[in-house]
């Protein structure tokens, strides 16, 4: 459900800005899972430039997409050539294999290019989706998260720092640029047809489990943090969101839901154990990233319920059964 | 693969006798602890999740076990009598105790004694040390039965969910006194008040006695425990006798105050709480005394 387009007067000091509804909108990542199903949602009544390096096959006819780099001067030619009402910027690169320079080059210097030209040409408004990753799970972690906890996902887990940075460059943009709507989203592990590490590691075919450990987890829906992404579109709306799916759960549950076979393994080994067969490139999770299994990493989502209106619509047993049944 | 065969194959007799235990301990418990037990267990006012646990992680199965032994403790080890039930009040409370006896019974004789005899029954929450959530099992089981992390979000959290919110203000000082310093209040903390005033919540002063008589303790290794970086390591000789580990039995005397109520500004300078705190101390010092004088002998 898109929001409905509204002719709102266009904030003070931006005269360029064209009335709402007519411009354009952006969406960085387009090719993804999430981006997809963002493009097919807004292009029913927006105009759509969908900007991804990769091919988009069954992309709708009429939506336009341009593959290019966000760090290359295309971008702004894009901005130049008509009127951009927004930007949903979902091109976070999340490989953890690839190098960390080049993940640092793409994620920060491509997503500061974005900013520039969004200051530049007075974007009135600027979604990114960030992660409660960013948090980062912590012995010492308040059951709840709280948009103002610190973003300490870093202290640990190095590969997370560019998302931080992300964050933290969309949190500065926002206070520096009154006259652009900046919404920043952090939802939790997201499932559904997704290749995240939450989905993958519910996907494997013999789950490993730290001995003595059972945290507590949000998991949320993809096509949830599709509804939320169109909800910050609606005029009006900034600030930072967590975004929380259907109440919580200890990881065990979520296992049995699954039915999938699961080995505990004591921390110490496992942590070894995940080092050795990532050095040898047997698997894809780093190391850092057990600490999700064994501690809570878990936010409240009681200002995007009631400033966004957002609740989640997908149960938790169609959110769990997701990452079987939608293979991408 | 053999190993992994003979697993498989021995799978449903382990299910078979862990149902069987299951079984046998319910019966015992419900032997032990009277039928009311089990009919106190639907009463507790709990809000569950879905999944069946609350949002903390609490389990009521899980707390169904951990109290049954607690209660057992409370009813034929330590015999606790209780006094006072009728001034817990219902919706959100802080119980705020004074500690003692170098391992934290009080607090649990305190959680099966709200289960057992306050009305309606409620399960106690408590605040644990952050360290103990990088303990496997330890913080498993914490989760389970509904101790949570002791940060103040999860605090005002929970009171704000409206529950019973555990609250030792002397902290490990009061845990590892001395026997000569027994039933002599540490200074207070000043976190529980300002909570309180935060979220408007009344505070049940609670008078526990019995409990610096379980361990006697003549001294402290202070620079053992620095060395081995725990927050007292006491002297027990009582260490040396046979079966010496075991708390020694002496009777609890658990004394529920009347609720307190404070306004005020949760912000205010340490000088402006302190006086408040100060009040709930002397409350509870002189409960201790009252009941250490009604008290005639320590083990009966």
């Amino acid at each position: 459900m898109a929001p409905p387009p509204t002719r709102s007067a266009p904030p003070k000091g931006a005269e360029a800005t064209p009335p709402r509804g007519t411009g354009a909108i952006i969406v960085t990542g387009a090719c993804g899972r999430l981006g997809r199903q963002v493009v097919r949602l807004l292009h029913r009544d927006r105009r759509v430039i969908a900007v991804d390096r990769r091919a988009f096959p069954d992309r709708p006819k009429d939506v336009s997409h341009e593959q290019i780099d966000l760090r290359r001067k295309k971008l702004k030619d894009l901005f130049r050539a008509q009127p951009i009402e927004a930007v949903v910027h979902l091109g976070v690169m999340h490989n953890p294999r690839a190098s960390s320079a080049e993940h640092h080059s793409w994620n920060v210097t491509g997503f500061a290019k974005l900013l520039e030209y969004a200051s530049q040409f007075s974007l009135p408004k600027l979604v990114v989706l960030s992660s409660a990753n960013v948090y980062g799970p912590q012995a010492d972690n308040a059951q709840f998260l709280t948009e103002d906890a610190p973003l300490l996902g870093g202290a640990r887990f190095s590969e997370i720092r560019d998302l931080i940075e992300v964050d933290m460059l969309a949190q500065s943009f926002l206070w520096k640029h009154p006259s652009t709507e900046t919404v920043v989203l952090r939802p939790v592990h997201i499932l559904g047809g997704v290749k995240n590490a939450a989905a993958n590691f519910l996907r494997l075919p013999t789950v490993p489990t730290l001995m003595g450990f059972d945290p507590m987890i949000q998991v949320i829906h993809e096509a949830d943090v599709v509804h939320a992404l169109t909800l910050a579109l609606a005029p009006g709306v900034r600030g930072i969101y967590n975004i929380a799916g259907p109440e919580p759960l200890p990881l065990s549950r979520i296992l049995k839901t699954l039915g999938r076979p699961t080995v505990p393994v004591p921390y110490t080994l496992g942590k070894a154990l995940v080092k050795r067969l990532w050095s040898l490139r047997l698997t894809s999770f780093p190391a850092p990233e057990l600490d999700h299994i064994r501690f809570v990493c878990m936010v409240d989502d009681a200002r995007a319920r009631a400033e966004l209106g957002y609740a989640p619509r997908v149960d938790l047993d169609t959110t769990i059964r997701s990452v079987d049944v939608e293979q991408w | 693969m053999r190993l992994g065969g003979g697993l498989r194959a021995a799978a449903p007799f382990a299910r078979r006798l862990l149902g069987a235990t299951v079984g046998g301990v319910d019966a015992w418990m419900t032997d032990k602890l009277g039928e009311e037990f089990n009919a106190r267990l639907a009463r507790v006012p709990v809000k569950l999740t879905e999944s069946g646990v609350d949002p903390f992680g609490l389990d009521p199965q899980w707390t169904k076990w951990a109290l049954a032994v607690v209660a057992a403790l409370h009813r034929h080890y330590f015999r606790s009598e209780v006094f006072g039930t009728e001034n817990v009040p219902e919706g959100r409370l802080l119980l705020v105790a004074n500690h003692s006896g170098q391992l934290p019974i009080d607090g649990a004789l305190l959680g099966a004694s709200m289960f057992m005899d306050v009305e309606p029954p409620r399960f106690t929450r408590a605040m644990v040390e952050k360290w103990t959530q990088t303990l496997p099992f330890v913080s498993l089981l914490f989760a389970r039965v509904g101790q949570v992390v002791g940060v103040p979000e999860n605090a005002k959290r929970l009171l704000e969910n409206g529950e019973a919110l555990l609250a030792f203000p002397e902290g490990a000082k009061g845990i590892s006194k001395t026997f000569d310093q027994r039933y002599q209040l540490e200074d207070f903390g000043l976190g529980f008040m300002r909570l309180a005033l935060e979220t408007d919540t009344p505070i049940v002063p609670v008078a526990i006695i019995g409990g610096e008589e379980q361990y006697v303790s003549v001294g402290n290794f202070e620079r053992l425990a620095s060395l081995l970086k725990m927050p007292s390591f006491p002297i027990l000789p009582q260490l040396l006798l046979p079966f010496g580990a075991l708390p020694l039995p002496s009777r609890y005397r658990i004394y529920y105050g009347e609720p307190m109520r404070f306004t005020g500004d949760p912000d205010d300078d340490d000088a402006v709480i302190e006086e408040k705190v100060a009040a709930v101390r002397a409350t509870i010092q002189a409960m201790l005394h009252r009941g250490l004088k009604a008290r005639k002998s320590v083990f009966f």
